[in-house]
């Protein structure tokens, strides 16, 4: 089969990508982050564009030249000590995004700035201002004990010996990495190695840390581990974050913003809370009844969607208040008992992408 | 030269890392001597019924049956080192990691490499050396300076050795699987550098141009090295020049090679 895998791929972005032109683009951006404001601007994207050039083989000998937008006009910014989540299915072109603002991929438009250098001009220089962390790579020798590895990212990035003991002690202490450092990388459980990666990328003090899925595949304490150290590295010290994961509590935990990318364009870009709001997303409220009742009706604002002999479920925007309707209910029916769910954010998100989806009207 | 601590550390953690893997290194060992065996006894019978064959005599063409198995894995001969680690982290993207470092990737793989070889040339050199030295009537020499002269040579073949490599191994950024280029790499520099056969056994103008070639400069020149065969001033300087110049031009065409696979990475996206 000649076909490979990138190539089906993005036959299905491209029409994806056709049918939802102009949709997003304005979604949310009302709200913006809270430290977003005046502070320093540490990473600027203007209009970021990233098209790839695909071959594609349409008969015996001829083939097709087609672009792919992976990148279709992305404007944000983000301000130092900011600490921001990207979210968006796969292939949605984050990992596009984070490989220019690390300067490995040079866009294709638009303007990108990242502690004032242009990525892709000053590769190199940029490497010494920033850190990052892959979830599914080691930064690391695999074969070298962890202390080994340090020594040389310590020569790589030319660390003042003092600067490089101190950063490496508070590393040490705070992931809790004082047993590992005789023990060679290959050994590491993969939570051990994830910390020891976040380890190895922050020893030059880089301004800014990207962290690509940090939490996947580690285990609940793991995780709460890695997010702790990312907390506590972003208030003490400032450092300017972005992460791609697809683990929502991530974002939840750690992040006062998020940027939601679909089809290469930004869908959302603001608090985690206002996300709800642009997805419609809806609180439903589960009400137990003294006895089997017809579903209720009547409460300005809730509609019932669901009955289970006396217990029925009620739903209503999440951004409207829950008192008028349990008030309301409890004046005309018996209750017995209540509770209210909040929305699922991953609900919140897979609808908003299903109204991307859906053939723009105009 | 300000980083050049960074590419001692590199080739000193290459050096320790090799030295991880005891039990290949014992297996290399045995498989270089059985091996170092079987040629000489083939060598054996070669130079009984063809005395001065290529102008050696026969303990000067053990010598180099001993040489080319202590050199084998130090200046990879038959491939390996840094080349496969380099075509293994094109194919997973780990390639990736080494771009965000404000390194120089030739530079920090020759320096993995020179580490590599260091020790394969203490852990899988001697010994097989040894052997061959106690079971055959070698002709080793006797000055020290010879050895020493050795050791630059044998320096210098691995360098451009790993420059050889390092074109197969970013052949990976167009092919994704370097396997084949691989293979015919192995095949060519087991014969163009006189692992099969010494180079000057081979007469006529094939002789003449395979002696010119950059395979010679890993093998034959500084087995010949060893063997005094190039030896005073003028003979050393033209032997560690020839191994100079295509050091010097392989390593050009790697970086001219490299600087082509980043823009690809860069600009394309691979």
């Amino acid at each position: 089969m000649g076909e490979s895998g990138a190539e089906s791929r993005t036959d299905g972005d491209a029409t994806g990508g056709g049918t939802g032109v102009g949709a997003g683009r304005e979604t949310g951006r009302e709200t913006y982050g809270p430290t977003g404001g005046g502070a320093e601007v540490c990473v600027e994207a203007v209009g970021l564009e990233k098209v790839f050039q695909v071959r594609r083989r349409t008969g015996v000998l001829r083939r097709e030249r087609r672009e792919v937008r992976a990148v279709d006009g992305i404007d944000f910014t983000v301000a130092r000590g900011e600490m921001v989540g990207f979210i968006g299915p796969n292939g949605a072109g984050k990992s596009t995004t984070i490989k220019m603002l690390t300067g490995i991929l040079t866009p294709s438009g638009g303007r990108l700035r990242v502690a004032g250098i242009d990525p892709a001009r000053e590769r190199t220089r940029l490497t010494r201002r920033i850190g990052v962390v892959f979830g599914q790579r080691t930064t690391l020798w695999w074969d070298l004990p962890l202390r080994d590895s340090y020594a040389l990212v310590r020569r790589i990035y030319r660390i003042p010996g003092e600067r490089y003991r101190a950063n490496l002690d508070r590393c040490v202490e705070l992931l809790d990495l004082g047993e590992l450092l005789d023990v060679p990388v290959r050994q590491l459980s993969l939570g051990q190695r994830m910390r020891a990666d976040i380890a190895a990328a922050l020893l030059h003090d880089p301004e800014v840390l990207y962290l690509d899925e940090p939490t996947i595949g580690l285990d609940v304490i793991s995780k709460a581990q890695v997010r702790d150290f990312l907390r506590d590295l972003n208030a003490e010290r400032g450092t300017t974050v972005l992460l791609t994961t697809h683990d929502l509590t991530d974002i939840e935990q750690l992040c006062e913003r998020v940027i939601v990318i679909d089809h290469g364009r930004l869908m959302y870009d603001g608090a985690l809370a206002g996300l709800h709001e642009v997805g419609e997303s809806e609180r439903t409220l589960v009400v137990d009844l003294e006895r089997e009742l017809p579903p209720i009706e009547g409460v300005p604002g809730a509609r019932t969607v669901r009955t289970e002999g006396p217990r029925q479920w009620l739903a209503f925007p999440a951004s409207a208040s829950a008192a008028p309707i349990v008030a309301r209910i409890a004046a005309d029916h018996p209750l017995v008992d209540l509770s209210l769910r909040e929305p699922d954010i991953e609900d919140v998100i897979a609808r908003m992408y299903a109204q991307q989806r859906r053939p723009a009207a105009g | 030269m300000r980083r050049a601590r960074l590419y001692f550390t590199v080739a000193g953690s290459s050096f320790r890392r090799y030295a991880t893997y005891r039990v290949a290194t014992a297996a290399g060992v045995f498989t270089n001597t059985v091996f170092g065996f079987i040629v000489a006894y083939t060598y054996t019978a070669l130079w009984t019924s063809r005395p001065q064959l290529g102008g050696y005599d026969q303990a000067q063409a053990l010598t180099f049956v001993w040489t080319g198995q202590a050199l084998l894995a130090a200046v990879a001969l038959i491939g390996g080192g840094a080349q496969d680690e380099i075509q293994e982290r094109i194919r997973t993207g780990d390639v990736a990691v080494d771009l965000y470092r404000p390194v120089d990737l030739q530079l920090w793989w020759l320096a993995a490499d020179c580490g590599r070889a260091a020790f394969h040339l203490l852990g899988r050199g001697v010994v097989p050396m040894a052997v061959g030295a106690f079971a055959f009537e070698l002709a080793l020499p006797s000055s020290p300076l010879t050895w020493l002269a050795f050791l630059l040579s044998t320096w210098l073949a691995v360098v451009v050795s790993f420059a050889f490599r390092y074109l197969l191994a970013l052949s990976a950024f167009w092919l994704l699987d370097g396997s084949g280029l691989s293979t015919l790499g192995t095949l060519l520099s087991t014969f163009f550098s006189g692992m099969l056969l010494p180079l000057n056994v081979f007469p006529g103008a094939f002789g003449e141009v395979v002696r010119q070639l950059p395979w010679a400069a890993m093998l034959q020149v500084p087995a010949d090295v060893l063997l005094e065969e190039r030896s005073g001033a003028a003979g050393l300087a033209g032997a560690f020049g020839f191994q100079a110049c295509w050091a010097l031009v392989l390593l050009a065409a790697g970086r001219a090679l490299q600087s082509a696979a980043t823009t690809k990475v860069v600009v394309q996206g691979g």
